[in-house]
């Protein structure tokens, strides 16, 4: 990318390490953006399942010599396209075929791959492997963020009045079930882009254990969407940091980072509350900025 | 066609739906005239929530025919129009939106889904809070509120979009005495000031009992309509609560 390695300190004085952050910062920001109005749906577990579809994305991808990332994004869409239309059915056979839909996908991601002449592992999808991205991993990733941002512009708002009560926005005109439609396309895309970073298996804690500290804290729905994107960029920072100095799994390293920010945040919060004081916005500032 | 741009705010005529072979409504004829303030109440099962549904759009009757301001409920132009206020526990109990955030949202049937909102949207949203006396807790999250602060604010929330019919789906249940004055006061206001239609469903009316034009009682068909004079004169008073409903419902008979 033009212009590496830029004037950055340890850990982030290689090129290798400025592009993961680089890329880090982008997922970190963008899971708990579209993960804030995936929980609040009652949907935690969509960006998991979409993972796990876009392991047959990879697959095919390696069988076939086209783009795993690309290839992995029209899977994930349509199966994030086909989920919402189940998910309207609302019958018990519907949520079946949402498991039949998640594991058949990383079942057909596995033979698929296994069929691959390449020497190819499916390992880095699944587990992340950013340190390793090229500068066209990372512009791939910026430019769904990218499309992700400018849509949770557009629509966020639209998107909020849906969570709050469906049938008051369909009332009001607000296209509810094409709004739902692109919150599950738009955490297909949020799957994909975070494939090389966190892996498929692990994108969903980046959309949930931000969001779930944040809520903790937030007065609002704004500051809860803010502080989740905070709490997601901070793991990011710190995940790689603790992958360089200790050679960690980066993907790894992230979630965890934002697993302890998410302990920190409950056993603070709840102190807080047994001693009857209510959580100040002083205080989750000092929270949100992770643990030190 | 029903009705022109000039006629009722709301027609329901020879209305029928079933849920496979149960008969929810039968031949329901409902009107609810511009500037009116309406009630539909009757007994659990009696098909009140069907028809509100059908009443916006949100389920289509298998037999009849519905105008809201002469068009039917899904092919609306003027969303803004109508107002909808959903029971309150349709609203999710964990959700961290503040009561300016609830109502701004109430507000993009009339700036537009897709727009950011403008000056007057966001002066309409202050007088909303205003109309039901929430304007100092707009700050506060909306799960931190009495259950009768929260209807209010969803109140608000119908009310940010300048509707010309409102309908609201039992509002009263679970709420506070002081709230259940200030929605009293909320609905004479949009009423007598904007001049807007109300069509209030629930099983209690007996806050608003004094200010009805209009009460339709349901029992799969409807089994009274007119105003809460010819309602009493049947020996009935509206000030019951919903435990008596079935009793006095047979009265009408």
């Amino acid at each position: 990318m033009a212009g590496m390695p830029w004037p950055l300190p340890w850990p982030f004085d290689r090129e290798y390490m400025q592009l993961a952050l680089l890329a880090g910062v982008v997922v970190g920001a963008t899971a708990p953006l579209i993960g804030t109005y995936v929980v609040q749906r009652g949907m935690s577990l969509l960006g998991d399942g979409l993972g796990h579809v876009a392991v047959a994305g990879v697959g095919a991808s390696l069988l076939l010599g086209t783009s795993p990332t690309w290839t992995a994004l029209v899977v994930a869409v349509v199966a994030a396209l086909l989920i919402e239309w189940l998910r309207t059915r609302g019958t018990t056979s519907g949520d079946l075929a949402l498991a039949l839909v998640f594991y058949g996908g990383i079942a057909a991601g596995v033979v698929l791959a296994s069929r691959s002449a390449t020497n190819t592992s499916l390992e880095p999808y699944l587990f992340g492997s950013i340190l390793t991205a090229t500068a066209d991993d990372v512009w791939t990733v910026v430019a769904l963020g990218a499309l992700i941002v400018v849509s949770i512009a557009v629509a966020g708002r639209a998107l909020l009045a849906v969570v709050l009560d469906e049938d008051s926005a369909r009332v009001a005109g607000i296209p509810a079930r094409a709004l739902n439609a692109l919150l599950a396309v738009l955490t297909a895309v949020t799957v994909v882009a975070a494939m090389r970073i966190v892996g498929v298996l692990l994108v969903a804690a980046l959309m949930v254990l931000p969001v779930a500290t944040s809520r903790m804290l937030a007065r609002s729905f704004r500051s809860t969407l803010l502080g989740a994107m905070a709490v997601g960029v901070t793991s990011a920072v710190l995940g790689l940091a603790a992958a360089r100095q200790w050679a960690l799994a980066a993907g790894g390293a992230i979630v965890l980072v934002s697993v302890l920010v998410f302990a920190v945040a409950s056993l603070v919060t709840g102190a807080l509350r047994s001693r009857g004081r209510p959580v100040t916005r002083a205080d989750a500032g000092s929270l949100l900025s992770g643990p030190h | 066609m029903l009705s022109s741009e000039a006629g009722p705010a709301l027609v329901a005529r020879n209305v029928s739906f079933a849920y496979g072979a149960d008969p929810v409504l039968v031949d329901v004829g409902l009107t609810v005239a511009r500037g009116e303030f309406a009630a539909l109440t009757g007994p659990n099962g009696s098909g009140k929530s069907t028809l509100l549904r059908i009443l916006l759009g949100l389920l289509v009757p298998q037999r009849g025919e519905v105008r809201v301001f002469g068009e039917a409920p899904d092919a609306r132009h003027d969303r803004w129009r109508v107002g909808y206020v959903s029971q309150r526990p349709r609203i999710a109990p964990d959700l961290p939106a503040t009561v300016a955030e609830v109502v701004t949202a109430g507000r993009l049937a009339k700036q537009g889904w897709w727009r950011w909102p403008r000056r007057a949207d966001r002066e309409a949203v202050d007088h909303a809070l205003e109309a039901v006396a929430l304007t100092d807790v707009r700050g506060r999250r909306l799960a931190d509120l009495s259950g009768g602060q929260q209807q209010r604010v969803l109140i608000a929330k119908a009310l940010a979009a300048d509707p010309e019919l409102l309908v609201l789906d039992e509002p009263i249940a679970g709420v506070d005495v002081e709230s259940q004055t200030r929605f009293r006061d909320s609905l004479v206001h949009l009423v007598k000031s904007h001049g807007a239609a109300v069509l209030l469903v629930s099983h209690e009316l007996g806050a608003v009992a004094d200010d009805l034009d209009h009460v339709v009682v349901l029992k799969r068909s409807v089994l009274f309509d007119g105003t809460p004079a010819d309602l009493a004169a049947t020996g009935v008073s509206l000030g019951v609560h919903r435990d008596d409903l079935p009793l006095w419902l047979e009265e009408l008979r």
